[in-house]
């Protein structure tokens, strides 16, 4: 994987995580390019696109996108699969994840994807063992305001991975 | 002294509060410049907290680069916290662009080498991600060291580590190829996942490397079929699938290893057909998921020539996938449906394909509508029950037939003796209800005419009893030649069996020969030739209409053969179309042309002169419209002489499908007289790729390949 992008629905970038060196500029031309296109696709579209010479595979859950970029000998729906598994994740870890949990958690989010890709590659197979890691070293962080989703809403969170 | 700093979430808040861009830029230079004054001189406890929002703002697209600095100093601070926030920091802010990249390597190595295992992780983490060649080639041996630790954790993180590495400096290969075997053995999926990945890297940088490891091979198809044996695993699972993440880094690199070689691929070939295990993609088929489903029926399709009975256990799936409005997918639907038909399932798959073909979109309208006729001539178990799928066929798509499925129907029903009655009702009651599907037109046309009386009897045992009136019919037919809609071949079908019908029926012939004279001066030359040609029979030669429009004869079907008759249209109709030329001496292939022709293998027919008598013209059988024959050294060919009737064949070959041969029969009348109601029947013999139907026996010395695949079945 080259890497890795989350944006909303209104192109505001969530998370970036890039697996090849880009100067800065290179990484906002190419993240608002991307966002322009990806956002630009219908509803039914099936989730791959070639984009320059990547391989893109995107897929929406609920008001995110999440959207890789996988070269030529890389497996798009193994990738599809990277992407929900990671989105399993998130859920797992802040118990029905949605959008504002992963802005105001960002940190969080990359240590997450940090725990699962290693290198634009998979690490870990098992989502048992890549949120007890996480629990460990969130054990380990001292206690400061950035460690625990302390946004509570009122009424009940909705998972982006039920929409 | 100290101001109390935002926290990061406060930070967040404040900044989606804002309400415009400039109230947004606004918070956010002045909060940087809180960050700045405490990187300067703050306190280093919240430092982690500064530089978090430092990246969030970065996230954000406003610059942050007066942050690496940071960075440097949370890495190396003992606090994990500090650590966690800084590593992030570098991965974000630094890269190999950078000069200040360079100084985090001692960090890294100090971590690497003494840290915990948490801190080891986060070390080799950024590394992985930002880590430039020469830290690289700094950092190698660290890293080589971590593979042996104890720890899976740290193992599986160290072995992508030296995947990146590799990637960066492939002379690192020397180092991090050792310990792949060893680390093959591991039961972690983690590691091993890593190590398969590492092993690809090295074979796909290195032959000797690719050499090497193909003696892993058995181990792999090992590894893999445990997998496949396991049963479900909450861990590792996806849809009862176990561990897909590892079976497909296997999969790849099992081709790596396999490619061209083929020991390896000798043993993994028992293993992948269990993997293929059409039931992993059956599965694949009931998934929700439309690119599950897609990728499913491809390689089901793929799957169907080597496999058929193992993808027969999926056909139910398969016609319900015909239903999706997702155009790729039921296309796919379709083909493998049409893969699917035998001789056994044949009434059902044609049921649900001709329901599919009702409502299918219009591209794909034709590929079905082809499909369904092959399947039908293949297998169809009664010949009545044929001529109703092709009658079907042909009023819900009869506009994307192909053409030679009006021969075809005409032929069939010609040969069913039993069911002409049957035929011409059917055909007579769809023409009645509408005239504008051309091929359904032309075969409804042809039929009334060669048995109109059948039509006029009134009594069939297999349909409801129909009272048509000798006007109706000939109204009908009137109605097609003078309608718009009508090509003028169908035309000339209806013109003809008008002409016939005047043999058939039992009134006057005063309508039809009305008819026939009105167009005598028609625009249309074949019409019109025609026209003239039925007046002059009306008026000259009334004692020879009978034996002239008698009914065809009954033509052995031995194969796909095209039955012409005389006075058709010129269509160019491709003789041998189906033939892959052979690349063998031309003089072979000639010769067995004359064989066909003249010998007594059961597919030649012999041209046939009937009595020649008065009137008539020449007829030329065949006119092939293209250019000329190029230069391709196949001279004409002369094969049938006698009583002034001559028949000849010339061959081109068209330069854009050097494949094809197109052979056009001449015949030429050189006697003194005339020659009318000449047929000539040609025979084609038919190279199954599938082996179905009537069979050709053919040895290859005839010069007629018969294993090969036609290019285009002259069936389909």
């Amino acid at each position: 994987m080259q890497f890795m992008l989350l944006f909303s629905r209104q192109g505001k970038l969530r998370l970036q995580k890039w697996y090849v060196p880009l100067s800065d500029k290179e990484k906002k031309k190419i993240t608002r390019e991307l966002v322009q296109t990806v956002l630009a696709r219908k509803p039914k579209m099936c989730s791959f696109l070639e984009w320059r010479d990547l391989k893109i595979v995107y897929k929406r859950y609920a008001s995110l996108y999440f959207c890789c970029a996988i070269e030529d000998q890389d497996n798009e729906l193994i990738t599809l699969e990277i992407i929900h598994r990671y989105v399993e994740l998130l859920d797992k870890y802040f118990g029905s994840v949605c959008e504002l949990d992963i802005i105001f958690n960002f940190e969080k989010a990359y240590f997450i994807l940090d725990e699962f890709l290693l290198g634009g590659e998979v690490q870990e197979t098992s989502k048992k063992n890549v949120l007890k890691a996480i629990e460990q070293a969130d054990l380990l962080q001292e206690k400061t305001e950035n460690m625990y989703h302390s946004r509570s809403f009122i009424g009940c969170k909705k998972s982006i991975l039920e929409y | 002294m100290l101001v109390p700093s935002l926290k990061v979430q406060d930070l967040i808040e404040e900044i989606r509060g804002a309400k415009t861009q400039a109230q947004e830029r606004e918070v956010i230079q002045k909060e940087c410049a809180h960050i700045r004054a405490s990187f300067r001189d703050g306190d280093p406890l919240h430092r982690h907290r500064q530089l978090a929002k430092l990246l969030y703002v970065h996230m954000l697209g406003y610059p942050a680069h007066f942050g690496q600095m940071e960075c440097l100093k949370l890495i190396a601070s003992p606090r994990f916290t500090d650590k966690r926030v800084g590593y992030l920091g570098a991965m974000l802010l630094l890269d190999e662009r950078q000069d200040a990249h360079l100084l985090i390597t001692n960090s890294i190595k100090n971590d690497l080498s003494q840290g915990t295992q948490a801190v080891q992780g986060l070390a080799l983490c950024t590394l992985s991600t930002m880590g430039s060649a020469e830290m690289c080639r700094d950092l190698a041996t660290e890293v080589e060291k971590l593979l042996l630790q104890p720890s899976p954790y740290v193992r599986k993180k160290a072995v992508l580590t030296a995947v990146h590495m590799i990637r960066k400096v492939p002379e690192l290969s020397t180092i991090f190829l050792p310990p792949c075997a060893q680390l093959l053995h591991e039961r972690h999926h983690g590691i091993l996942l890593g190590t398969i990945t590492l092993i690809m890297e090295l074979c796909e940088r290195s032959p000797a490397a690719l050499k090497h490891f193909r003696k892993v091979v058995p181990q792999l198809v090992q590894i893999l079929r445990t997998l496949l044996t396991t049963g479900y695993s909450t861990e590792h699972s996806i849809s009862g699938v176990s561990d897909p993440f590892l079976q497909v880094q296997i999969l790849r690199l099992l081709r790596i290893l396999g490619r061209n070689h083929e020991e390896s691929s000798e043993t993994m070939n028992d293993l992948l057909a269990q993997v293929l295990a059409v039931n992993i993609l059956g599965r694949f088929l009931l998934n929700s998921d439309k690119n599950i489903r897609y990728v499913a029926l491809t390689s089901l399709l793929r799957l169907v020539q080597s496999d058929h009975s193992a993808v027969q256990r999926h056909r139910p799936t398969v016609v319900e996938c015909l239903q999706e409005p997702d155009t790729s997918l039921s296309r796919r639907a379709l083909e493998l449906s049409l893969a699917l038909v035998n001789s056994s399932n044949v009434r059902a798959m044609t049921q649900e394909l001709q329901g599919f073909l009702q409502s299918c979109p219009t591209d794909l309208r034709a590929d079905c509508a082809s499909g369904i006729l092959l399947a039908a001539e293949r297998y169809a178990p009664t010949k009545r029950w044929h001529i109703d799928t092709i009658l079907r066929v042909l009023t819900t798509a009869g506009a994307h037939v192909r053409d030679d499925a009006v021969a075809n129907l005409t032929q069939l029903i010609g040969g069913a003796q039993e069911l002409h009655a049957y035929s011409v009702r059917r055909l007579y009651c769809a023409l009645a209800e509408d005239i504008s599907q051309q091929p359904l037109v032309q075969v409804a046309a042809w039929c009334i005419g060669e048995y109109g009386d059948l039509l006029l009897e009134g009594s069939c045992e297999e349909i409801e009893p129909l009272q048509v009136e000798e006007e109706e019919v000939l109204a009908l037919l009137e109605r097609v030649l003078q309608s718009h809609m009508s090509l003028p071949a169908t035309r000339g079908y209806a013109l003809t069996a008008l002409m016939k019908l005047s043999t058939r029926l039992r009134g006057d012939n005063n309508r039809i020969r009305q008819v026939v004279s009105i167009y005598g001066s028609c625009l249309d030359v074949e019409l019109q030739q025609r026209a003239v040609e039925y007046d002059t029979l009306f008026r000259k030669y009334d004692h020879m209409r009978a034996a002239i429009l008698e009914k065809m004869p009954l033509v052995e079907r031995g194969g796909p053969q095209v039955d012409e008759e005389a006075k058709e249209s010129k269509e160019e109709a491709r003789l041998l179309e189906a033939a892959p030329v052979p690349t063998e001496p031309q003089a072979s292939k000639l010769l067995d042309l004359l064989d066909l022709l003249d010998g007594p293998s059961e597919d030649a027919q012999h041209p046939r002169p009937l009595d020649p008598s008065p009137g008539g013209a020449l007829v030329h059988l065949l006119d092939l419209p293209c250019a000329p024959p190029p230069a391709a050294p196949i001279p004409n060919l002369k094969v049938f002489e006698r009583e002034g009737l001559q028949l000849s064949l010339s061959f081109v070959r068209p330069p854009e499908t050097p494949a094809l041969l197109l052979i056009t029969v001449t015949a030429t009348n050189t006697s003194g007289g005339d020659v009318t109601h000449f047929i000539c029947q040609a025979a084609v013999p038919k190279f199954p790729a599938a082996a179905t139907g009537p069979q050709w026996g053919h040895s290859s010395s005839s010069g007629w390949p018969s294993d090969d695949p036609a290019p285009q079945n002259p069936q389909s």
